[in-house]
């Protein structure tokens, strides 16, 4: 039996394949989802035609507990929001109530918050680094990134005992004055970790195999990126400064806890070392944009450091007892964005607020996800989760 | 551009239809009446001088006492509140929009008061919707999707409500 031209000729026969839609199960218990998110996708052979995300497996309505709780003991709630940025949390919600109450922190106790941030802002990117080279098949990153943080925990743990749930900073201050010898073994650290940001990038950002997986990926556009209220990294790497865009970061634009006397430079496009192939608002600007972030902690921190030996008055102020009636809005730059808290005080004479609302930043930005992946591949969808670096309990709350 | 002028902007193209203004507090705000938030908003970011393109969050607010013995001194009447937190990603200023809406709709418990959704004018409305209505109970009409997003698809009930009871059984599972 002789075959046809045709029959032969694979690319041909492929073309009379026809491909059912199919319904792809990811998560909850999926390890490139970054906690319990289950995505739903509908594809059609290789190509995502639609991206169903579903949240609230980590739920425990955070929000009614606050309503039933003094200000300060709500503080051990936030640290379980974003676990991995809990003293930008606890920062967070202190600065909300004491906006309520017209509190001002002495400058002490405002240069060690700033302190326990901005390192706490280095270790969620350095897990965000390392999870992220983790999706794409990297394993290494992340075992180096995990012995760095390692180094800042220990140093949280001498602040306050706790390795991940801090509840250091609190209304009014930070629980603790720094321990002696503590400025010592920051600086130490932070020696250590300079020369090592080099590593990370001869490991990943200029990695061919990472370049590729990333590069042109999942291409977030500055309007839709607006649109959908994305804040933090992911809105900055879709940005432009040539093009006119202003630095999008909350420590510059709305300054808290004196951080406009800091020297220090919001991340923002293009950069002129990127390697060929990367567009603005990729998976590739997102994972070098926080990459950069860690180099102007580093600085803050340092700047920190020597204001501290100088620094005034007290760590803690007695904070008030009665939460007085009105309503406040106030947002923080937290490492995966802009953390809102809403806090109404109740008009009767309560302790307890009437309303605590928290606006999580990575819900906002898991919300674009749906958009992102359409049209992508199969294998893109991990890289573009997980370059929005997502902490479940914040979106859950 | 500062809240005096917002509000004073708003109120030369709306006039009556802003049914109230705070410009002395913490975030100055706005109350619109439900029929004319769309239209309102749409302002707020079209308008050149405005240019609102990020509405970072929506928030529902539940103005109730649940002890009828403290309501009388509990400083309001019960009624529900739907917050908008704005900014203009060009000009950089905040505003604060808000919509006071019934508890139940025609006041007869168990129907759920509406409101027009935002999905049309900005993305992030999307779910932020879906989870007042989740938590609150606020239908929001045109919405494409509104289904719950926190909490399971069978689940009773709204738990930010004030009077919100909590359930002691779910599937088998005994709360306490």
């Amino acid at each position: 039996m002789t075959a046809t031209a045709t029959e032969q000729d694979q690319t041909i026969v492929e073309f009379d394949v026809r491909t059912d839609e199919m319904l792809i199960n990811m998560g909850p218990q999926h390890p490139s989802t970054h906690g319990v998110l289950r995505l739903v996708l509908r594809t059609d052979g290789e190509i995502v035609a639609e991206v169903i995300p579903h949240i609230g497996y980590l739920h425990r309505c955070a929000e009614k507990i606050g309503e039933n709780l003094l200000p300060i003991q709500f503080i051990p709630y936030t640290d379980r929001m974003d676990y991995l940025a809990a003293m930008n949390m606890n920062l967070g919600y202190a600065l909300a109530v004491e906006k309520l109450c017209g509190q001002q922190v002495p400058e002490k106790a405002q240069v060690i918050r700033v302190l326990a941030c901005e390192l706490n802002r280095i270790a969620s990117h350095l897990v965000g680094m390392g999870a992220y080279g983790l999706d794409l098949g990297s394993f290494s990153p992340f075992l180096y990134a995990f012995r760095e943080r390692e180094m800042i925990l220990d140093l949280f743990e001498e602040l306050c005992g706790a390795r991940l749930t801090y509840s250091y900073i609190t209304i009014g201050g930070v629980h603790d004055d720094l321990p002696p010898g503590w400025l010592e073994r920051c600086q130490a650290f932070l020696d250590y970790l300079k020369p090592r940001i080099d590593e990370y990038h001869t490991l990943l950002t200029n990695n061919h195999i990472f370049v590729q997986r990333t590069a042109g990926i999942g291409v977030l556009s500055r309007e839709l990126a607006l649109s959908y209220a994305c804040s933090g990294p992911m809105l900055r790497a879709s940005l432009n400064r040539e093009a006119g865009d202003p630095e999008w970061d909350l420590r510059k634009l709305e300054p808290y806890c004196g951080y406009d006397s800091y020297e220090f430079r919001a991340v923002v496009p293009p950069f002129p070392e990127a390697p060929a192939g990367v567009v603005i608002g990729d998976c590739w600007h997102r994972f070098y944009v926080r990459m950069l972030e860690v180099v102007e902690s580093i600085k803050i921190v340092e700047q920190g450091l020597k204001r501290y030996r100088t620094a005034s008055g007290s760590h803690r102020i007695e904070p008030p007892r009665h939460l007085p009636a009105g309503e406040v809005y106030l947002e923080t730059e937290c490492p995966r964005g802009a953390l809102g808290f809403y806090i109404v005080g109740a008009p009767g004479k309560q302790a307890v607020p009437l309303r605590v609302r928290a606006k999580s930043s990575c819900f906002c930005n898991l919300s674009v996800v749906g958009e992102l992946c359409k049209g992508c591949l199969l294998a893109d969808v991990p890289a573009i989760v997980g370059s929005i670096d997502l902490v479940m309990g914040e979106i859950d709350r | 551009m500062n809240a005096s002028e917002i509000v004073a902007m708003l109120e030369s193209r709306f006039g009556t239809r802003l049914l109230d203004r705070q410009l002395t507090a913490p975030d100055p705000f706005v109350v619109v009446g439900a029929t004319h938030l769309v239209e309102v908003m749409r302002f707020l970011r079209d308008e050149p001088s405005l240019r609102f393109e990020l509405l970072h969050d929506i928030s529902g607010v539940d103005y109730l006492e649940p002890d009828p013995k403290k309501a009388a001194t509990a400083g309001f009447t019960p009624h529900l509140e739907v917050v908008y937190h704005l900014q203009s990603f060009t000009h950089r200023h905040r505003f604060t929009v808000k919509v006071l809406l019934p508890r139940w709709r025609d006041d007869q418990p168990g129907s759920l008061p509406e409101l027009p959704s935002l999905t049309g004018l900005w993305g992030s409305a999307n779910w932020h919707e879906r989870e007042v209505f989740d938590l609150l109970g606020i239908v929001f009409v045109g919405h494409p999707d509104l289904r719950r997003i926190l909490l399971a698809e069978d689940w009773v009930g709204h738990p930010l409500r004030k009077d919100y009871e909590f359930p002691l059984e779910y599937h088998g599972i005994r709360a306490r």
